[in-house]
């Protein structure tokens, strides 16, 4: 392993828009917007927002990369080749796929369950997936947002900034995410590309080296999880209104639970919540998840919209992710965290917390609970010893679905008798959230737009409000010089109002020749 | 020494960095004193995979690179992030010497230029030209004698 060192020595030391969007799709008096083709490059990150007569925002649009192309990538490949293969989908939660795909594929081959080893080994990597995301999310890229207030220069905003003034703070983000990082490591084999689950179970034991290595290193972890959960709590604490408003919208909420209603991340059935926290479904096994869902298609954007088909698009959509998964459940199963979980409860005052922002909270509540899973699990001899592979009859589907750091994951995949995959469905957490990071950017543009002048202030907020929910970005390429944003406002004649810029180095762009300005049209 | 290239294997020209690894892993003695390093991004963990190196040679695909590729030697700097996890190699030397990580090791940066990213796609021709090109400029770049290594031979 590249740089392996002791924890006691570590620790001293988009994209695009579909072109011909249909005017009739669009609301009245308002105009459709096509963007420069030169911007059709992956890794944007593009927002679009359209305002009435009266220059108040009525549509805020995000396009985000989605993974088009990928199930058909998929389609062909023999089944046993696809949970490693879809580990390209994401550079930031390769596992979850890595793990999604393993249930679905369970199913083909009729190893439902799994062995009890195999099952312990895939959670134990589960949580190490789930610990470094939330960990580079929350200390990487939002604890900066949080630390040096919203409206802090892009150049403070950063984890570099971070190091500089609460370097703790920093170093613990990055051991944190190292830590899971090994535990991934420790159970797929390899940091990156991993292939220790396999359809039926998993080829790989844990080693009693990596267990003690963990072992020495999980004290200190589960410390300063705790210390992260209180950070967020004190920052929430500190300016409650506006944590409380600040892209705040009220929503459905959607997960797994376990079967006896606990914070479930690896395996368990489907439960949504309404905005006011009755349940409006439960007990759905993860087989049958596709049958609840249905996928809205907007003209200007190749990113789908989900909602529960029960209720329509317009009552139907959700919020997945920490913030739905800490509040649908009924109890964590995990001490610590559920005691932090209770004091977030409290927020909401019998209601759910709908706050963007409380994300945050939430993910460190869940990062607290994965450590203490950690603990547990390894803890179990069944991870050093025991059945790893599990078989049964042949079965021509099956679904795997998977709380992935940013959400409800679901995979299907159909596979023929000469064991290629017929057809390969899949459904992102970013994808679930697509309404959701919508109605916040809505949000924040409705406050804090004035005129029809976009500020740096303005894209600062909405950089926090789509922070919150960390959209996919990273199935992007990352060459060197991608990575900009870029906000586009739109007038009810469909004229460009105005357009910001910022650059991959940070710089504010502001296109202002007419010829610019038409060809954002 | 570490020899560390990030990209996406299934984006066509992105897997130049993971490419290249792979070529100068097979061309050199697995004796040689060099630690290979492949992920998709850079990330702020990796500035603990810089700890106690003597040099260390970033390698990724670039858009804005001349062909067949450009050098550079990044230095510990704050940049713009945003809603990626990726960090720039500038960004990631400041986060080890803000981690107190000891000494920033020198380094060098080789972008190779790319130009097709889609999805499952092949690395196009003129990213493969642009490869060997960028793996003979490496060879001899690692093959350097420095106070902390030694010359070896290539396969």
């Amino acid at each position: 392993m590249a740089g392996r060192h002791t924890w006691a020595m570590v620790s001293s030391a988009m994209t695009d828009l579909a072109g011909s969007p249909a005017s009739d799709a669009l609301p009245a008096g308002l105009r459709r917007v096509a963007i420069d083709p030169l911007s059709r490059v992956e890794g944007h990150g593009k927002v679009t927002l359209l305002v009435d007569e009266h220059n108040r925002v009525q549509q805020a649009r995000l396009h985000i990369v989605e993974f088009r192309g990928f199930e058909k990538f998929i389609e062909g490949r023999p089944y046993w080749e696809v949970p490693v293969m879809v580990q390209r989908l994401c550079g930031i939660c390769p596992v979850s796929h890595h793990l999604a795909a393993s249930k679905a594929l369970d199913h083909v081959v009729g190893a439902v369950p799994v062995t009890r080893s195999a099952t312990l080994l895939r959670r134990l990597m589960h949580y190490g997936q789930v610990l470094q995301s939330h960990a580079t999310h929350f200390f990487h890229l939002a604890s900066p947002d949080l630390l040096f207030g919203f409206d802090a220069e892009a150049s403070r905003r950063n984890i570099m900034a971070v190091a500089e003034t609460s370097p703790d703070i920093a170093r613990r983000g990055v051991l944190l995410r190292k830590f899971g990082q090994e535990v991934i490591r420790a159970t797929a084999g390899k940091r990156v590309h991993g292939t220790g689950s396999v359809p039926g179970g998993m080829n790989r034991h844990l080693s009693r080296e990596d267990r003690a290595l963990l072992h020495e290193g999980l004290p200190a972890m589960i410390d300063w999880a705790e210390e992260a959960v209180d950070l967020v709590a004190r920052l929430h604490a500190e300016q409650p209104g506006l944590y409380t408003r600040f892209a705040s919208f009220r929503s459905n909420l959607l997960s797994l639970v376990g079967v006896d209603g606990s914070l479930e991340l690896y395996d368990g059935v489907i439960r949504a919540r309404d905005a006011a926290g009755c349940i409006l479904l439960d007990g759905v096994s993860d087989q049958a998840c596709l049958e609840l869902l249905e996928e809205e298609v907007k003209p200007w954007t190749y990113l789908k919209f989900p909602y529960l088909k029960s209720l329509g698009p317009e009552q139907g959509w959700y919020r997945v992710g920490p913030l739905a998964r800490i509040q649908n459940c009924d109890f964590i199963g995990s001490p610590r965290a559920e005691a932090r979980r209770q004091a977030f409860l409290a927020l909401g005052q019998g209601e759910p917390v709908h706050a963007s922002l409380a994300y945050h909270w939430a993910r460190m509540i869940e990062l607290l609970h994965c450590l203490e899973m950690i603990a547990t699990l390894l803890a179990d001899p069944a991870l050093l010893a025991g059945d790893l592979m599990a078989g049964g009859e042949r079965q021509r589907a099956g679904t795997g679905v998977i709380e992935a750091p940013r959400g409800t994951l679901i995979h299907h995949y159909e596979v023929g008798d000469d064991d290629l995959v017929t057809r390969c469905n899949l459904i992102v957490s970013t994808t679930h959230n697509n309404r959701a990071m919508n109605e916040a950017v809505c949000a924040v543009a409705r406050e804090y737009l004035d005129g029809q002048t976009l500020t740096d202030g303005l894209l600062n907020y909405i950089e926090v409000a789509i922070r919150a929910y960390d959209p996919c970005l990273s199935c992007a390429t990352h060459a060197l010089g991608r990575m900009p944003l870029e906000l586009t406002l739109i007038g009810p004649a469909g004229a460009v109002l105005d357009r910001l810029r910022r650059s991959a180095e940070g710089r504010i762009e502001r296109p202002g020749t007419a010829l610019e300005l038409e060809r954002a049209r | 020494m570490l020899v560390f290239g990030w990209g996406n294997r299934a984006r066509g020209d992105d897997a130049l960095g993971p490419l290249a690894i792979e070529r100068l892993r097979a061309k050199l003695p697995a004796t040689a004193p060099i630690e290979f390093l492949e992920d998709y991004q850079l990330l702020p963990e990796h500035a603990l995979d810089l700890m106690g190196r003597a040099r260390v040679l970033f390698i990724d695909a670039s858009v804005t690179a001349s062909a067949p590729f450009e050098l550079s030697e990044p230095v510990a700097a704050v940049d713009s992030a945003w809603t990626s996890h990726a960090l720039s190699p500038a960004a990631l030397l400041k986060i080890h010497q803000s981690l107190r990580s000891g000494p920033v090791p020198p380094c060098t940066l080789l972008a190779i230029r790319g130009e097709c990213f889609g999805l499952g796609e092949p690395l196009s021709p003129l990213a493969a030209s642009n490869l060997e090109a960028a793996v003979t400029w490496a060879l001899g770049w690692l093959s350097e004698t420095g106070e902390s290594t030694r010359t070896f031979v290539i396969n």
